[in-house]
Order: structure tokens, then C-alpha cells, then sequence
């Protein structure tokens, strides 16, 4: 299995003020600001705890499906040039890895065929990579915590590729279930499944501890200077 | 005193007699319509928590089937396959009613039926087919 995104170095969340319900590739988004969805294991990102891809580059073996697995090269849309906060984390989406790993090794508890009901299939991939601690430095990304994590939510209901930010967030409160936007209650929900991220974590860590799983050298960094050329769509004058 | 939530059903040739008014009128039982509506196919149907002593909910369902209502329970009408769930949270965040939810230290969802109002809408939120409803 090549999967050419994966990974997300944090991403924006989810919400519709419009008054309809929309099915996005965020999920199910109800009218008025009814919820807001995110996708993103906060803490437990590997990207987010090393944010410079200092040790994760092309060629770092890695847990993926329930097997291992390698980073093939910079996913598509890889954007590390992305604003990030004084702590060095982005605060929307980055970084993404393209990964590979034989998929007759891998098992449906950790690689998921999925729906988005009116948007499209899917699936879910579970990953995990290990982060060697190499110096004093890897200590400080590593003790990242979700409310060091910021993130923006988006309007999903506005059709263009810009689409307009409500606010700024800290994952620590959207894990907690539910945040205020416009003095109003609402509930949020993850696509990330923080419960898997969590048992790979576990099974990476047991695998590492028990010799099954050897910790690597990249072969090659990611890129820091790539960006994404946004397709703007002009008339015929503005040409 | 007890609480029951309970689906009735009316036939088509129920619908427009007047029935649910009886609850407090003959049985003084409090209750609340969590959700009613017309079939295209001319059935009503109707969500409702009723509250009040054992012996007069008896008694009540015994008249409403008698006037030709059909009563279900309410919890069989929610299945969730806890084998097929990823604890991902989307179910938790359309759930109007909070019946799902994302246990906060075990990250796993929990699912509350007292507290589900059968609205449906967690049932294509979610993205591995886990959730069914039968209203």
C-alpha cells in the first residue's frame, strides 16, 4: 500500500453557520454553528512532536496499519512553510507523508474502510512513528501537550478555497467535548480516533522494548522550503 | 414513580383522533413528546417519556391498545455495534441529546439510551456504518 497523504501536521477544524446540514470530507456538519468537527491526534501527533522533522524524514521506519512501514517521501500538499506558533508548532495544516507498507501484513484494527455519507469513501490508517530523544531540544518539542496546540476552525459552508476563520482553538479544549462559540454551547467531535492513537503508542512502545521494532535514521530530511501553489480560479481579464 | 420512554405508533385510521390528551386526563401521568411525526405512508408516530406510578403506566398502555396504538420500547429502536466503532467522536458531536459521548479518560465512546430522542442523526455521521435506527 502506497498512500500518497498521510499524516496531517495538524489541520483546521470544521464548523457551518449556513442553515443547512452539509456532508463534507469533515463529516457531518449541522446548521448554525450546530458542531464542529477536527481531525488531528493533538499530543499524540508524530509531526506535532517534532516539528522541524528533525528526526522524521524519507526512509524512518514506522508502525503503519498494524505492521511497519516506511516514510516513502513528503506527502502531496507536504506545506511546512505554514504559519506556526512561538513554540515552533503550526497551527493549521503542514507537513503530510507519503507511506508505505505491505498491506497483507496489516490488520482492520488499525486500517478501516470508512464513508463520509454525501461527500465520498475513505479509510482510516492507523500510524505511528517513533521519536528518537537526541538531544536536550527533542525534550522540549516532545513535552508538547494539546494545550500547546492551536488550530483554527473554519466555515465549511462558504464555497471557496479560502474559507473564513471563526476563531482559534486549543486542542485540549476540543478534545473536552464541547467548546463556546458565539455564547453558544457546542459539541465537538474528532474523526482521529485519540483511542487508537493511544493503543498504537502502547504497541510501538512494547514492540521497541522487546526488540521487534529497530528505530532508524532517515534516509533523507523532508523538505523545508516546499510550498503549495494554490489554483485560483480568474477570468479572462485578470489573466 | 417510574419513567418509561416509549415509541407509539398510529395506524392511518387513528391519526386524527384525539388519544394522547387521555395520559393526563384519566391517568394524571406527566409526559413529554420528544418527537411526533406523520409518515408519508399516514402513520403517526410518537417518542414520548411518560412518569408517574407503576400501576397507572400499566393501565394506560392497557388503553392506548385498546384504541388500536402500537408501543414499542424505545431503547430497541437504537443499535449500536460497539465492534465495528473506531471511538472516532463524530456520533458524539451531532448527538443533540448527548447519548453518545467520548469518555474522557479512556477515549472510548459511551452510549446513554436514556437519553437518546431517536433523532437519527448520528446514524449517516458515522463513518463505519456502526449505528442503526429502526424508527
Amino acid at each position: 500500500m502506497f498512500n500518497p497523504r498521510n499524516a496531517y501536521q495538524n489541520y483546521s477544524a470544521a464548523t457551518n453557520s449556513s442553515d443547512k446540514i452539509i456532508y463534507t470530507y469533515m463529516g457531518k456538519l449541522l446548521p448554525r454553528f450546530g458542531n464542529v468537527t477536527y481531525c488531528c491526534a493533538g499530543q499524540l501527533n508524530p509531526l506535532l512532536n517534532d516539528p522541524y522533522y528533525r528526526t522524521i524524514g524519507i526512509g524512518t521506519r514506522i508502525f503503519l496499519g498494524g505492521t511497519q512501514g516506511y516514510v516513502a517521501w513528503n506527502g502531496t500538499q507536504h506545506n511546512p512553510q505554514a504559519e506556526r506558533g512561538p513554540n515552533g508548532v503550526p497551527t493549521g495544516g503542514a507537513a503530510t507523508l507519503a507511506l508505505i507498507g505491505d498491506i497483507k501484513k496489516m490488520s482492520t484494527q488499525f486500517l478501516r474502510a470508512a464513508t463520509f455519507f454525501g461527500y465520498g469513501i475513505t479509510m482510516f490508517v492507523g500510524i505511528g512513528i517513533p521519536i528518537p530523544v537526541i538531544d536536550e531540544e527533542m525534550v522540549e518539542f516532545l513535552k508538547i501537550s494539546d494545550r500547546d496546540i492551536y488550530t483554527e476552525i473554519v466555515d465549511y459552508s462558504v464555497q471557496r478555497r479560502n474559507k473564513p476563520v471563526i476563531e482559534k482553538i486549543s486542542y485540549e479544549e476540543l478534545r473536552s467535548g464541547k467548546i463556546m462559540l458565539n455564547n453558544k454551547e457546542v459539541p465537538t467531535g474528532s474523526i482521529s480516533s485519540y483511542y487508537k492513537a493511544r493503543q498504537i503508542a502502547g504497541l510501538l512502545k512494547d514492540w521497541i522494548e522487546h526488540g521487534k521494532f529497530l528505530l532508524s535514521n532517515q534516509v533523507s530530511p523532508l523538505p523545508m522550503d516546499d510550498t503549495v501553489n494554490p489554483l485560483n480560479i480568474v477570468n479572462e481579464e485578470e489573466l | 414513580m417510574i419513567k418509561k420512554k416509549i415509541i407509539l405508533g398510529f395506524p392511518e385510521n387513528i391519526v386524527k383522533k384525539p388519544i394522547v390528551y387521555k395520559l393526563v386526563k384519566d391517568f394524571e401521568l406527566e409526559f413529554n413528546i420528544l418527537r411526533a411525526e406523520i409518515t408519508p405512508d399516514i402513520e403517526g408516530k410518537m417518542l414520548i417519556d411518560i412518569k408517574g406510578s407503576k400501576e397507572r403506566i400499566e393501565q394506560c398502555l392497557d388503553f392506548l391498545k385498546s384504541e388500536g396504538v402500537i408501543i414499542s420500547e424505545a431503547s430497541k429502536d437504537l443499535i449500536f455495534y460497539k465492534d465495528l466503532c473506531v471511538n472516532c467522536g463524530l456520533c458524539a458531536s451531532v448527538c443533540i441529546g448527548k447519548a453518545f459521548t467520548l469518555n474522557s479518560s479512556s477515549y472510548e465512546i459511551e452510549l446513554d439510551k436514556d437519553k437518546c430522542i431517536l433523532c437519527g442523526l448520528c446514524q449517516d455521521a458515522c463513518p463505519v456504518k456502526a449505528i442503526k435506527l429502526n424508527i
